[in-house]
């Protein structure tokens, strides 16, 4: 089972010529993931890693049957190359650029959903299913397979949490990692609803951090929807008040958006929370 | 109520204005003419004269008036007028940052007092010098960036010229913008009946809307906000403040708003360049780590055991060696009494990280202990190499958190 991307995920890379897209297009080969194509405009005919790189992912989908995308493509080209995805049919766009105009964000997640497509990001490490495939720029060592949906804002926090899963013996089914802009294509909500609906996943860990409010909206969606036990860690407990932690999603607003204020929500919710993050798996048990 | 919740507001409001400039007064700045400053975050922010100029030029009315930095830069005045500090920080009346002035002597006079003034740490260098309106009606208006419904959303409320986060909810309208619908007529509509104004003003109010939302697109602000938006004596509706924050991500498309200086220490300039964030805190140990994420729970693991952060380096998600190394000869100049480096290595081996970091004690001599604990691939390498410099190793993050913890808290 796993959710979103799995055996059946035929991976397109767009921006597969930089130093990014040529060293993940492999990383994620190497992971499992069918990476079928990449593109580049201008490039069509080159191979990356022995990956044939198209023009457009319109090529891209009809040559090689891609319905997954992971985007590199830096900023000021990125909602074109994620609309392209869109447009060619592409089913999931995992978008890994970073600094993408909060605006652009909200015009992508709008057409996505309208069309019914999973974006994922922008700004995220993306998602990996252990033993199926992974999207994205998470490290492949952290993984072990196993029942644990874990989802998170933060990318290498993401990392610290699977690895100290993994090395108590546990595994995950898969791990999305959201992102923490401001504005996202899939959200908490979003994730655990597949968590719920999956029959490999058993328990889920949620990651979050100070800033915003979907740790609030995520607990009340568990009190009342996810009947899976849910352990989380929100980063960010002792952190200064009005001090940003360098991206956009990290700032402490007043009354929610506090590490209380979210900490309490999730316990009201029935969730575990860790104090630090080396305790989730203790709370897995 | 159209919308939702009102603390959704407070959050959106206050997220927006309170990105922190830092407790230091303002220093000299040597650009000008200053249009307002880019905080630590990267928020761009508007001066008011400057925001105002911005919303003149998309057809928002706003009282004539000029800016000037010397009270002999006066000449001539649109009228009676008010002579307004500009400051990026709210409360500006109460600390006698706002003035009338009738004619010329006087506004040279209300200029002189305000021209310098500490207002909560910000010093004012400029003052605004703008027609004084007859005010009947001051209407609360913004449109920002609403992250749970994923839109852009307007906010009014009649009971403008306060701050949004003391009114009432039932007083607040929160109307999201469907990105698949876009701005229409309708939603200026909403807006204007929602305040129940005359056919005239609500028309007018409803183009002020129209014009605020070509605005935020047009210049990719992340938030555009007019309080008070005033109803004067003969009926017309005029920018009483205006604010407006622009989105740093979007710079690329928006030349001409490149050159806003910023309020930086030299560190944190120098941390800028690098693209490292740099946070002074009150502690006295030295975090670097890698995403901001995994930096908040470093923080959150030292306290655990007692220690105390006193500066945080956060690289972003990047386990780059040139990167991790810049930070550490950065913080071997903030001189912590220890430094934590825990870096969760995704792409580089741990021995290249190590690597950058031995060079960096080298080229500094640097003689502070140091905790480091490093992730990943060829792990017990990287260990191998800090040890034999002479660092403490740590296998995790309690660990590295507990033996800096420990170390800092050593009597000398």
């Amino acid at each position: 089972m796993a959710i979103i991307v799995d055996e059946k995920t035929k991976l397109v890379v767009q921006g597969i010529t930089g130093y990014q897209g040529m060293y993940h297009s492999q990383a994620m080969r190497d992971f499992g993931t069918q990476v079928v194509a990449g593109v580049r405009p201008g490039k069509a005919g080159e191979r990356v890693n022995d990956i044939p790189v198209f023009d457009s992912v319109k090529d891209a989908v009809d040559r090689t049957g891609a319905n997954t995308s992971c985007v590199f493509v830096p900023a000021p080209g990125c909602m074109d190359a994620a609309l392209e995805a869109i447009y060619a049919g592409i089913e999931t766009v995992v978008i890994i650029t970073e600094h993408l105009p909060v605006l652009d964000a909200i015009h992508i997640v709008s057409v996505a959903r309208s069309r019914g497509v999973t974006v994922i990001g922008p700004n995220c490490p993306g998602i990996a299913s252990p033993g199926r495939a992974k999207v994205g720029i998470l490290p492949s060592m952290i993984f072990r397979k196993g029942n644990i949906g874990v989802v998170s804002k933060s990318g290498t926090l993401t990392y610290e949490i699977v690895n100290a899963i993994s090395e108590r013996k546990m595994g995950q089914s898969t791990c999305v990692g959201i992102g923490g802009d401001r504005v996202s294509g899939t959200n908490f909500i979003d994730v655990l609803d597949r968590f719920q609906a999956d029959r490999q996943t058993k328990k889920i860990v949620l990651v979050g951090e100070i800033g915003g409010t979907s740790e609030e909206e995520a607990a009340e969606y568990i009190k009342n929807n996810v009947t899976k036990p849910v352990v989380a860690y929100i980063a960010g407990r002792t952190a200064p008040p009005g001090k940003r932690m360098g991206h956009a999603g990290a700032i402490i607003a007043r009354g929610r958006g506090t590490a209380e204020s979210k900490i309490r929500a999730l316990e009201a919710a029935g969730v575990k929370v860790a104090k630090i993050p080396t305790d989730v798996p203790d709370l897995l048990k | 109520m159209i919308g939702g919740r009102v603390d959704k507001a407070f959050d959106i409001a206050s997220e927006m204005r309170n990105a922190p400039y830092g407790k230091s007064v303002r220093r000299e700045c040597l650009n000008s003419p200053v249009w307002g400053y880019q905080d630590k975050s990267g928020h761009m922010k508007l001066f008011e004269y400057k925001a105002k100029e911005v919303m003149k030029r998309h057809g928002i009315p706003v009282p004539d008036g000029f800016v000037v930095s010397k009270p002999d830069e006066i000449k001539s005045l649109p009228g009676p007028v008010m002579v307004k500090a500009q400051v990026l920080i709210g409360g500006r009346g109460k600390a006698g940052g706002i003035k009338p002035a009738d004619n010329i002597p006087e506004a040279k006079k209300a200029a002189s007092a305000i021209l310098g003034l500490n207002i909560r740490g910000y010093i004012t260098k400029q003052v605004l010098l703008e027609r004084r309106l007859d005010v009947v009606k001051e209407i609360y208006l913004s449109i920002t960036i609403d992250r749970s419904r994923r839109s852009l959303i307007f906010m009014a409320s009649a009971a403008g010229g306060m701050d949004i986060e003391s009114v009432p909810e039932n007083q607040i309208l929160m109307l999201p913008v469907d990105p698949a619908i876009g701005y229409q007529p309708f939603v200026g509509r909403y807006v204007s009946g929602f305040l129940k104004l005359p056919p005239d003003q609500a028309e007018q109010v409803a183009d002020v809307c129209a014009k605020l939302h070509e605005l935020v697109v047009a210049e990719d602000a992340e938030l555009a906000e007019i309080n008070p938006l005033v109803i004067t004596k003969d009926g017309k509706v005029v920018a009483g403040d205006a604010k407006i924050t622009i989105d740093s991500d979007a710079l690329f498309r928006h030349k001409d708003f490149e050159s806003l200086p910023e309020d930086l220490t030299p560190l944190e300039q120098k941390a800028k360049a690098l693209d490292i964030a740099f946070v002074q805190l009150d502690g006295n140990i030295g975090v670097i780590a890698n995403g901001a994420g995994l930096t908040m729970a470093t923080l959150d693991s030292i306290n655990m055991y007692g220690g105390k952060a006193g500066v945080f380096l956060d690289l972003g998600g990047t386990d780059d060696p040139e990167k991790v190394k810049s930070a550490m000869l950065l913080m071997s100049e903030a001189n912590p009494r220890v430094i934590l480096l825990n870096i969760f290595g995704g792409i580089t081996k741990c021995d290249t990280v190590a690597k950058g970091v031995l060079e960096a004690i080298e080229a500094k001599r640097m003689r502070i202990p140091i905790v480091a604990r490093i992730k990943g691939v060829n792990e017990e390498a990287g260990r191998a190499m800090l040890k034999s410099a002479g660092m403490i190793p740590a296998y995790g993050l309690s660990e590295a958190a507990e033996l800096a913890s420990k170390e800092s808290l050593k009597v000398v």
